[in-house]
């Protein structure tokens, strides 16, 4: 087992595409329940919206890619408001139980095959990254970056922009945190009856809240639509929220960088963990198990480091453990 | 239903209240709030069933009755937590029936939970300034003008350290409000309550598990407020202490206004001591306990 290789690939998918991806769909994530307390467990609903707004405009109708990413926001907007109208006013609970069932929905309406003219069904759109790759300014056939650290030029265009939005909304969520506005949302967090007593309308800032949190979702989206040059329904299974939710707690949530190194730290641990079996397996350690098996006995293994985290850690790698230590109500 | 003739005792209150008839539904010469046949039940039960009431501007006036008589249902009922199933009320003679919580609050009648509020993991100065209104960056757009909403938030935080050094918060205006003691508490969310600049003032229970050293502070607190010329409403069990510093008080008992007067008024007011301690009555007591 090469173990310096492993880290040096686990270290490449920490700063890779992917990671950055993840990190913007977590700060989307982190505004809802990090600042604010909603309980979205259907981020991936975003993604896919974003993902499918990119795919259907540029592959079905030709449109620029910054058209694709227009319809994708607008239909993470859309759906926002859907989810968010008939359960705001309502306890946090519901928003739950209606974000995850509204994902998993339209990821069966999207494969489903009256959908397939539009969506292409289960098989997808391929073919979504052409406009992107026209303004590459990384040569595709070279390498960029230092030794296990280098990405093609193709990733690197992806890995570029995709942190660089993801450096853009950390500001934009320093900015309004650090505001009355934030300040109000904070609140709700701690007690909507209280903020709504001092005359602030609760309903409007959730529902803003939601609306934003979501687009940056979708946005995540549109990258990832971007980046793998081609979308299936079935990579939007709800597993993804979870993953979200893992990184945002790892992370910290409610601090402005917890989705982002949560996002590293995750994938690192993602492709360690995945390395170090397979290391055993090839090594005759693990007879008991298959090929497939590890990817089963790997998750099982990040959620006991992650139980390990909750336990001596529940602020997350750069929470405030003083905030985490005084009771809520 | 009345018991007691007009004008009695005690110099102050009687000029507060302008003479007003010691009768349920009685009518004030200054009302600021003015209630109607306000109804609300559940289910079967009807929680609140008052006919009128009307509250006299610049005075503390009380509301008290036994448990389960619907003192914090009228209250959530006329600062728009709770929907009403009839009724109507006017606060500085313009409806607000049917208004949700934070436009009854921007209207200036804001209020204090029985169950402490405090926004226990925002600092106390943070505390504060969410009570200021008509702040322009709490808009959304706004919040990216710093240079916009700074002034008013200079502003904002010197009148929030005011009321924190009136209510003797001061030292703590950078702890954590999850920090403070249930006492503090209590203290904190009446000043920023104080924050929103209201014209009256609803405060739940805010005697509930103070410690008697502090009821006293407390109890100042709200003269002083009511001294300033606004209108305090305030819910309390300790008779004491009711007593003590009301200018008026008004009792409910299954949902109704069974008697409202002065403190001498209510003191010797046979319906009250009923209601309270039970009455002769066997049927009138069971039910006045639920």
């Amino acid at each position: 087992m090469d173990l310096v290789s492993i880290l040096a690939e686990s270290t490449r998918s920490a700063f890779g595409p992917i990671a950055a991806i993840y990190a913007l769909a977590a700060i989307g994530l982190n505004l809802h329940f990090g600042y604010t307390g909603l309980l979205n467990f259907g981020q991936v609903g975003f993604m896919l919206v974003g993902a499918y707004g990119v795919g259907i405009s540029v592959e079905l109708f030709g449109l620029p890619l910054l058209v694709g990413f227009g319809v994708g926001l607008a239909c993470a907007f859309l759906l926002a408001l859907l989810l968010g109208i008939p359960t705001l006013r309502l306890r946090a609970d519901y928003l739950a139980i209606t974000t995850i069932a509204a994902a998993e929905v339209l990821r069966l309406v999207y494969r489903a095959g009256f959908a397939e003219p539009l969506t292409g069904g289960v098989y997808g759109l391929q073919n979504l990254s052409d406009g992107f790759r026209s303004i590459n300014p990384f040569d595709p056939g070279e390498r960029y970056g230092w030794g296990a650290l280098a990405y093609n030029g193709n990733h690197m265009w992806v890995l570029v922009v995709t942190w660089g939005l993801v450096a853009v909304m950390c500001g934009l969520v320093w900015m309004l945190m650090h505001s009355p506005w934030g300040r109000v949302i904070k609140g709700i967090r701690e007690d909507e009856e209280a903020v709504r007593s001092l005359g602030k309308n609760v309903f409007a800032y959730k529902m803003q809240i939601l609306v934003l949190g979501g687009l940056v979702g979708a946005l995540a989206g549109c990258m990832l639509a971007v980046y793998q040059a081609s979308i299936q329904p079935d990579q939007f299974k709800p597993q993804v929220t979870f993953f979200l939710w893992v990184i945002l707690l790892l992370g910290g949530a409610g601090r402005v960088f917890g989705p982002v190194l949560g996002a590293m730290a995750f994938w690192f641990l993602m492709n360690f963990t995945d390395g170090v079996l397979r290391g055993l397996g090839s090594m005759g350690l693990l007879p008991f198990l298959d090929g497939p098996d590890y990817g089963a006995i790997q998750l099982a293994f990040v959620g006991l480091l992650l139980v390990l985290l909750i336990v001596f850690r529940p602020q997350g790698l750069i929470g405030d453990r003083k905030e985490m230590l005084i009771n809520v109500k | 239903m009345s018991s007691d003739e007009m004008g009695s005792s005690a110099g102050v209150e009687v000029d507060r209240m302008a003479g007003a008839v010691p009768e349920p539904g009685s009518v004030k010469s200054d009302p600021i709030l003015v209630a109607d046949r306000v109804r609300r039940s559940f289910g079967g039960l009807t929680a609140v069933d008052v006919r009128r009431l009307e509250v006299q501007r610049g005075t503390i006036t009380a509301l008290i009755g036994p448990n389960g008589a619907g003192k914090s249902t009228l209250f959530n009922l006329l600062t728009g937590f709770d929907r009403v199933d009839q009724g109507d009320w006017t606060f500085q003679g313009s409806k607000i029936n049917g208004k949700p919580g934070h436009k009854v609050a921007r209207a200036g009648m804001v209020r204090t939970f029985q169950l402490t509020k405090a926004l226990t993991r925002m600092s106390v100065l943070d505390n504060m300034l969410l009570g200021a209104q008509d702040q322009f960056g709490e808009r959304m757009a706004g919040a990216f003008l710093r240079s916009v909403w700074g002034r008013q938030e200079r502003a904002n935080t010197v009148r929030a350290l005011e009321l924190l050094e009136r209510f003797k918060l001061i030292d703590k205006r950078e702890d954590m409000a999850g920090s403070l003691s249930g006492g503090q508490r209590k203290l904190l969310e009446m000043a920023r309550a104080l924050m929103t600049d209201p014209a009256m003032i609803m405060l739940d229970e805010p005697m509930a598990g103070v410690n008697p050293a502090l009821v006293q502070s407390l109890l100042g607190h709200i003269t002083s407020l009511r001294d300033e010329g606004k209108t305090v409403l305030f819910v309390e069990h300790d008779m004491d202490v009711i007593m003590g510093i009301s200018d008026w008080i008004v009792v409910l008992a299954q949902g109704q206004v069974i008697a409202e007067g002065t403190p001498s008024d209510i003191r010797s007011n046979k319906q009250v001591i009923d209601a309270y301690l039970g009455a002769q009555d066997v049927d009138e007591a069971g039910s006045a306990d639920e």
